[in-house]
């Protein structure tokens, strides 16, 4: 249903729409870094589009690629019941992406948990702070390198009273760490 | 008391502007968040509003189990209305898989994804009564909530957390008794919820407080990404179940309530006839279910355990079921972004699989952090103690705003 | 009537005289403990999932008040029973070990859930692996969350053992196992 939005990209921004695609039905677009608030407000004015409502933005994490993070950007529109997921890809070196700030009003907290938990600087958010960790709290918990178990205390821990020993050894129990 | 000697702004003593703050731990927060609101007086001039006290990690930890380890975690993302995040994250994963759930299973989802919506209205509803002085309306919509438990749990086996859904399938089917029983409950919680609403609605108080505040226009709620019952309220007919109906929601006549102004009152309305929809739903689905033998699993030996007689019995049973205990389901690699009408509004589970029994990546969309978000907006302008109520009828779940 | 018909008086106490002259002999710390397991203030600190069975303890069916331990105080200076009810997340950390040294001794502390107690399966950067780590605690209580049952038994187990002063000893589970 919302082919024609990938079909009216494509016919505006040409060459600079790098792909499309449909995975399981959701339309998805992927731009440059350069063209990721050109086309987000494009799709916001654009009478066609009109994407006036603002559902997510968030990351992924891929390693082994050279631009690793991949930031998502999902949109509805609540007046044509159609939604699409923009996309643009920026290295771990050279994170900074041009915020939105100024597009949608949600945004401001989804860019700084993305901020928070990857590392995606976005240029020109006026307060760009930690949203759902600390102040202090080294590196991005969410990306792939970054070990679950490092906790960041905030507090030195207690002496644990010695009779209290864990039910199971440490290499006991679930198979947690399958990666 | 006019003075006439007197003008009104010499009477004013200078205040400069002070810094208030509430939480993390507040007995008015009903979770744990801290606001930093600056006041003029008792005015609300700005709230820094700041999530993520219990920030658990959700997306790191559904990256280190298998598929079907991940729904322990969305039972706890929204803890007053379980159901609903199993069904969502089961409906994500199962659009990667392509595969559509047999319709008894689809039926048992809306009835008891319904019944987990009520509790969460109940709990959600009694809480503002309280916030604004009334226990009376808490302490029996809690007892409504203790009965819809008892049959969750009479299905389910756990009566907050259940883990009931699974991926292609269900733990296990309805009880025998759960449709009488679940008929003969829907009337004493209307009688309960009407008990409650008639010692609010007709109260000069409670209607002071909630009439006319924390106000938010239906465009800059669609700007901010609020969904649910909280946009429906602020003027907009928008609810996943009709604008783009998932299960069997499009066989089911229900009617979807929007306010008129988005202040406060109508969030508390919106809520209070959603859980009348509710029923409505959950009585038709019951009439609709197929009957009990009919399938509940998708027949898929890739993503659901085989019957324990085979696996006890076949040494293909017990392959099939260590391999997919202990690889997990193999999800085909590619994305998916399913969603979901949750009882805050659009959850929608990004997933992410690169092919194996992993997930690559889960993203949870928890419409309490969008609908969070506006909540500075709304309070600026606003006296303290009308935060309180304002800040319960946004409804923010913590496990589920922070993950 | 002598008081050791309405009330049931703490261990080793001696009831000398008739019954028109009744008075009784015990240990003050006794009579103390006596006294406090009756009036428990409690402060919930209450985070996550299990806030809502501590609801449900607090609401008709369970009665909290039954134990006399159902008013709650938001101020942790005068409450003396800290229930931890849920997850502790690093950043609350500090929060958690403030409002426990904001309160007056004699104070008492349950960790309500697994959660609380061990930091339960979420074991990664973001949770305190049990609160045992950053502040004493007198009970734990298992389950996730326990139900409304079980945290009546570890309650009275804590007031059995104020009663005989044996509380902030070794912490011990809500089923009488020591661990």
């Amino acid at each position: 249903m919302a082919q024609r939005i990938l079909d009216r990209l494509k016919e505006t921004f040409g060459a600079k729409i790098l792909e499309t695609s449909s995975p399981s039905g959701d339309e998805v677009a992927v731009v440059a870094r350069d063209d990721w608030p050109a086309v987000a407000r494009f799709l916001r004015d654009d009478p066609v589009c009109a994407m006036d409502m603002f559902i997510d933005l968030t990351c992924a994490d891929y390693p082994d690629r050279r631009e690793r993070l991949e930031v998502w950007l999902r949109l509805y529109s609540i007046g044509h019941r159609h939604r699409v997921c923009l996309k643009t890809r920026v290295s771990a070196e050279d994170p900074k992406v041009p915020s939105l700030y100024d597009l949608w009003r949600g945004i401001d907290w989804f860019e700084r948990e993305a901020f928070d938990l990857f590392g995606v600087v976005f240029a020109g958010h006026p307060d760009l702070r930690r949203i759902l960790l600390y102040e202090g709290f080294e590196g991005h918990p969410l990306r792939k390198d970054y070990a679950a178990e490092k906790t960041q205390p905030l507090v030195g821990y207690r002496e644990v009273p010695p009779t209290k020993v864990p039910p199971f050894g440490t290499a006991e129990g679930m198979p947690w760490s399958r990666r | 008391m006019e003075d006439a000697d007197i003008r009104e702004e010499e009477l004013e003593l200078p205040a400069e502007p002070m810094t208030l703050n509430l939480g993390p731990s507040h007995p008015a927060m009903h979770g744990t968040i801290r606001i930093v609101a600056k006041l003029d007086g008792e005015v609300v001039v700005s709230a820094d509003v700041q999530p993520g006290y219990l920030h658990r990690g959700f997306d790191k930890m559904a990256e280190r189990g298998t598929w079907s380890q991940v729904f322990p975690y969305t039972d706890r993302l929204n803890y007053v209305s379980p159901i609903l995040n199993n069904v969502g994250y089961a409906l994500a994963v199962e659009k990667l898989l392509g595969i559509t759930v047999p319709e008894r299973n689809q039926y048992i989802r809306v009835v008891l994804g319904e019944f987990s919506r009520i509790t969460d209205h109940l709990t959600n509803l009694g809480a503002v009564a309280m916030d604004v002085g009334a226990m009376t309306p808490l302490l029996w919509l809690l007892k409504a909530r203790e009965w819809i438990w008892e049959i969750l749990e009479e299905v389910t086996g756990a009566r907050l957390t259940h883990s009931y859904v699974r991926i292609g399938g269900l733990a296990f089917d309805l009880t025998d008794t759960f449709r009488d029983r679940a008929l003969a409950l829907l009337p004493r919680i209307a009688e309960e919820l009407d008990r409650s609403l008639d010692l609010l609605l007709e109260n000069r108080i409670f209607i002071d407080r909630l009439k006319g505040v924390g106000v938010l226009p239906a465009a800059e709620a669609i700007s901010y990404g609020v969904t649910g019952p909280m946009l429906r309220a602020s003027g907009v007919d928008h609810d996943l179940r009709k604008t783009a109906p998932y299960l069997v929601y499009d066989r089911i006549d229900f009617d979807v309530p929007v306010g008129e102004v988005g202040d406060n009152w109508d969030r508390f309305m919106v809520r209070a006839e959603e859980v009348r929809q509710s029923s409505r739903i959950i009585r038709q689905a019951l009439d609709q279910m197929p009957p009990a033998g009919s399938p509940i699993d998708v027949l898929d030996t890739r993503v659901i355990l085989p019957p324990k007689e085979d696996v006890y019995a076949t040494i293909e049973g017990t392959i099939n079921h260590f391999k997919l205990v202990m690889e997990g389901i193999r999800v085909p690699a590619g994305e998916a972004y399913g969603y979901t009408e949750a009882c805050n509004g659009e959850l929608g589970f990004g997933v992410v699989s690169d092919g194996t029994g992993t997930p690559y990546r889960v993203r949870a969309r928890g419409p309490c952090f969008a609908n969070l978000a506006a909540l500075g907006r709304m309070v600026v302008g606003m006296m303290i103690p009308d935060l309180i109520p304002t800040f319960g009828l946004v409804n923010m779940i913590a496990g589920e705003c922070d993950r | 009537m002598g008081v050791e018909d309405r009330i049931r008086l703490p261990v080793r106490t001696e009831v000398l005289g008739g019954a028109e002259a009744a008075f009784a002999t015990t240990r003050l710390d006794q009579l103390l403990g006596w006294a406090r397991k009756y009036s428990l203030f409690m402060y919930p600190f209450a985070t996550a999932c299990c806030g809502m069975e501590f609801m449900a303890m607090s609401a008709p069916k369970y009665d909290l008040a039954r134990f006399g331990a159902e008013a709650p105080r938001f101020s942790p200076r005068q409450s003396d029973l800290l229930w931890v009810v849920g997850t502790i997340s690093q950043r609350q950390a500090p929060v958690l070990q403030r409002i426990y040294g904001q309160m007056c001794e004699p104070k008492w502390v349950i960790a309500f859930g697994t959660c609380a107690s061990t930091g339960g399966f979420y074991d990664n950067y973001a949770t305190v692996p049990g609160i045992d780590r950053i502040i004493p605690v007198d009970v734990f209580i298992p389950g996730c969350p326990p139900r409304p049952e079980q945290a009546l038994d570890a309650l009275m187990l804590l007031m059995k053992r104020i009663a005989d002063g044996s509380a902030r000893g070794e912490p011990i589970l809500a089923n009488g196992q020591v661990v």
